[in-house]
């Protein structure tokens, strides 16, 4: 595949924050929200003072024509505030209670259309690549975004090896089920059927901009993240971008997605970042890319394909995105 | 046992305004996480509907504890209701939509449009609740504070109406919802329960 010059947004990789930087300022806030604690003395339903740095430092290389120079999402809010609902609903109940979910040893079961099927330990998937970092635009449904220096392989690369077969038209992606470890599983009012599903139409999973996570800000994925693994398909809404997979399956019919299963006239399958096409009960026209501010809220215009069109515009040619959303 | 008033109505004006304290603190602590304005305006939110519940609690408190203080703090339980209603609406409009596409926000929302009744409906609630306006309404007084039964009814259908998987939450307060008004029933007959319906002669 064709890697394209965009010298409009390259971004060395020099221009990230130093780990000692961004570190640093944590302490400093933490410490600070602490001592305003302590020195109110008012009981918080919600722990305030950020988690210990997670996470095992990753060897990588910059890869600047698929990264954007816009200003990153700070550490602390993209592990701080998270969808992922094997955890709880509410953005702070993943950084609680993802602890709970063990990932070492970790295995992926492969099935499917393919020639080279079989479970797949972790190591096994992803040592043979060399790690790149992207920096992505991450656009949630919700309206809001945030910018994220992702560590991980082309999804292409990975998906490769398996050999998928002329049959594969689609590729199904299925996160770990397990209400041990899980405690949003064990809600009894739950109207997900567990375990989550996304998937990808075969062109689109092997789009250059499809990438697997194994880390972010230089290292290993927290787990509310979605460590060990997950997806990130910029150009599509944050429900796509599947976290924490144990399986992957190629298959010839289109699969079924979590959220299409709950709501199909709010959700579709391909889900891509469309601001002509507004959420039934809220528009698309604009994100709150955060952290946005109570009185500077960080308005901006969503872009379609999440300002992607030139990597993935052509996979849609000829379809109606208003009915295809 | 005497319960002295001032001091209960005190309390009761403190605890009603935890939440309100508890979002200030967190605005100058800067502790509301990276898009506040979406937290703001949904803890508003929730505080209007558990204040709206303790307002009907009221009654039945009275009742089982043979006691008619809980009745005279309703009032004041019942406006800091509408004081969260009032916020979390400015706040929707502000740190939500930004005063913009209010067209498309408030006619084709089905959520939208239930808390917006709700709201519409607390007004004159709030609006005739002084000794003065009780004196002015007259005996109308009592069937039109029944609108607090439609609206908290409404509030609820707001909050089912977002909720995206897990309604777990809400099932139970509409549990609460139910009992309340369903003793209210049973005490009080099933027409007590229709608002602006005038009082029976008997």
């Amino acid at each position: 595949m064709l890697i394209k010059k965009r010298p409009s947004w390259a971004l060395s990789h020099s221009d990230i924050t130093p780990e000692s930087v961004y570190l640093d300022r944590r302490r400093f806030m933490g410490g600070m929200v602490a001592a305003a604690l302590a020195g109110a003395g008012v009981p918080r339903l919600v722990d305030a003072a950020a988690p210990p740095v997670q996470g095992e430092s990753l060897k990588f290389t910059g890869a600047p024509g698929f990264s954007t120079d816009e200003k990153k999402t700070p550490y602390e809010d993209v592990i701080r505030y998270n969808n992922f609902y094997e955890f709880g609903t509410g953005k702070g109940d993943p950084a609680q209670h993802a602890d709970e979910m063990s990932v070492d040893p970790w295995s992926v079961r492969v099935e499917g259309e393919c020639d080279k099927p079989g479970t797949y330990a972790l190591e096994d998937l992803v040592r043979p690549h060399d790690y790149q970092e992207r920096i992505y635009r991450l656009r949630c449904v919700e309206a809001w975004s945030m910018v994220i220096p992702w560590i991980g392989i082309p999804l292409a690369d990975m998906l490769k090896r398996f050999e998928p077969n002329s049959r594969a038209k689609y590729v199904y992606f299925e996160t770990l089920y397990d209400p041990d470890q899980m405690r949003g599983q064990r809600s009894l009012f739950s109207t997900i059927d567990w375990p989550y599903q996304e998937g990808l139409r075969m062109d689109e999973a092997m789009n250059e901009l499809s990438f697997m996570a194994v880390g972010l800000y230089g290292k290993t994925l927290p787990k509310q993240n979605g460590a060990p693994m997950r997806m990130v398909v910029p150009w599509k809404y944050g429900f796509k971008s599947i976290k924490s997979i144990v399986k992957i399956r190629f298959q010839e019919e289109r699969p079924k997605t979590t959220w299409e299963m709950i709501a199909p006239q709010e959700y579709g399958f391909y889900a891509n970042v469309n601001p002509a096409v507004d959420h039934p009960r809220w528009s698309q026209k604009r994100e709150r890319r955060l952290p946005s501010g109570l009185l500077s809220p960080n308005w901006m215009e969503t872009r379609k394909f999440n300002g992607y069109g030139e990597q993935v515009a052509h996979l849609y040619k000829g379809m109606d995105l208003t009915r295809y959303y | 046992m005497i319960i002295p008033m001032l001091p209960f109505r005190i309390l009761v004006f403190l605890l009603s305004g935890v939440p309100f304290a508890l979002l200030v603190f967190d605005i100058v602590t800067g502790s509301l996480g990276p898009d506040p304005g979406q937290t703001v305006t949904e803890t508003l939110g929730l505080s209007a509907l558990q204040l709206l519940i303790v307002t009907l609690l009221m009654t039945p408190l009275a009742r089982w504890t043979h006691w008619s203080g809980w009745i005279k703090v309703r009032r004041m339980v019942g406006l800091f209701a509408f004081f969260y209603a009032t916020l979390h609406l400015m706040a929707f409009l502000q740190f939500i939509l930004g005063w913009t596409d209010l067209w498309a926000t408030f006619t084709k929302r089905p959520y939208i449009i239930f808390g917006s009744i709700a709201f519409l409906l607390l007004i004159p609630l709030a609006v005739t609740s002084t000794k003065s306006m009780m004196r002015r309404v007259g005996r109308p007084w009592k069937p039109l504070h029944r609108l607090i039964y439609p609206a908290v009814a409404l509030v609820w259908l707001h909050f089912i109406f977002q909720a995206r998987s897990d309604i777990t939450e809400m099932v139970i307060y509409g549990l609460v919802v139910v009992f309340l008004l369903g003793i209210r029933g049973y005490w009080f007959g099933w027409y007590s329960l229709i608002p602006l319906k005038a009082p029976r002669r008997s």
